[in-house]
């Protein structure tokens, strides 16, 4: 394996970049669920990648550890998603402003 | 000096290039996903980005967590956002050129810059990973699974634990957030007036 680890994580840190404005730009919840997801993906590039130039499994294991905890955020959001739209019928997180001061 | 040090190192042409790829993969899916304006469109992005870090998995020798990737995320995660937005008819477009809150985009393009090039020179300044090499034990590339298994079952098997019991969390709250009100013909009333107010919210 000849590709330098600083390559994969200049990319994890754009990915990284990217997600984190979606985060902070996009209103659609659902959109913004998918950009936490860019972030989450862009820790298991880096992790990986220190996996690999550092020999040690455990940055391997916690991608695992990653995953759950993903998989875990997203039926928990998409529930409270579902609950909230069940009420206002809307997806856009500006509507949902009841409990500014 | 890390750069010269970089271009100096002889590396072959096809990992260079499955490198590109799989940047070009990645990075082109993120951009997708924020910037479609409709989230079905940002969905099938997020697919393409999780193919792009299989790849780059692949490329480091996690060849397992490449399979896994594919299989939960976009076998099973992407499938639940397609889900949700499908259920609840959520796949109309949406502008992009309004913007709410004046200023906000500068903002966020000026902060999001600041993190990512402090990221990117932290990295650098620390010529991008120093450490302990093998603490839980090297990696394999030929027993990927092998090796994987034996730390999760025993280093990390307290954190296998916990996210076990994550899990079990997750499912329940799930279920406890997506049930159902009460039957409508037990409780009449309450039940009319809330459906008066999904009709004014709709008007």
């Amino acid at each position: 394996m000849t590709i330098p680890a600083a390559w994969f994580l200049v990319v994890s840190a754009l990915l990284f970049g990217i997600g984190a404005f979606g985060v902070l730009v996009r209103r659609n919840v659902l959109v913004m669920f998918m950009c936490i997801e860019l972030m989450l993906n862009a820790a298991n590039l880096a992790f990986v990648t220190y996996s690999r130039v550092l020999h040690d499994v455990g940055g391997q294991a916690t991608v695992f550890f990653v995953l759950v905890v993903a998989a875990a955020e997203v039926t928990v959001g998409l529930g409270i998603v579902v609950a909230i739209f069940r009420r206002r019928r809307s997806a856009i997180v500006d509507d949902v402003a009841e409990m500014r001061g | 000096m890390t750069m010269g040090l970089l271009l100096a190192t002889t590396r072959s042409i096809p990992d260079v290039l499955v490198f590109i790829l799989s940047a070009l993969i990645i990075l082109g899916g993120a951009v997708g996903v924020v910037a479609s304006r409709n989230p079905v469109h940002s969905a099938l992005c997020l697919i393409a980005t999780f193919l792009g870090i299989a790849l780059a998995f692949v490329e480091q020798e996690a060849h397992f967590l490449a399979a896994v990737q594919i299989i939960v995320y976009a076998g099973a995660i992407v499938i639940l956002f397609l889900f949700v937005i499908m259920f609840l008819g959520v796949d109309r477009s949406e502008s992009l050129r309004v913007e709410p809150l004046s200023s906000q985009r500068p903002i966020a393009v000026g902060a999001v810059a600041v993190v990512t090039g402090a990221l990117i020179a932290l990295m650098a300044v620390g010529g991008w990973y120093s450490g302990a090499q093998s603490v839980a034990g090297p990696t394999d590339p030929n027993h990927d699974v092998n090796v994987l298994g034996k730390a999760v079952f025993t280093t990390y098997l307290l954190a296998f634990e916990a996210t076990a019991l994550l899990l079990i969390i997750a499912v329940v709250g799930a279920v406890l957030l997506a049930r159902r009100e009460p039957e409508p013909d037990a409780r009449p009333e309450a039940a009319g007036s809330r459906d008066d107010d999904a009709d004014e919210v709709l008007q």
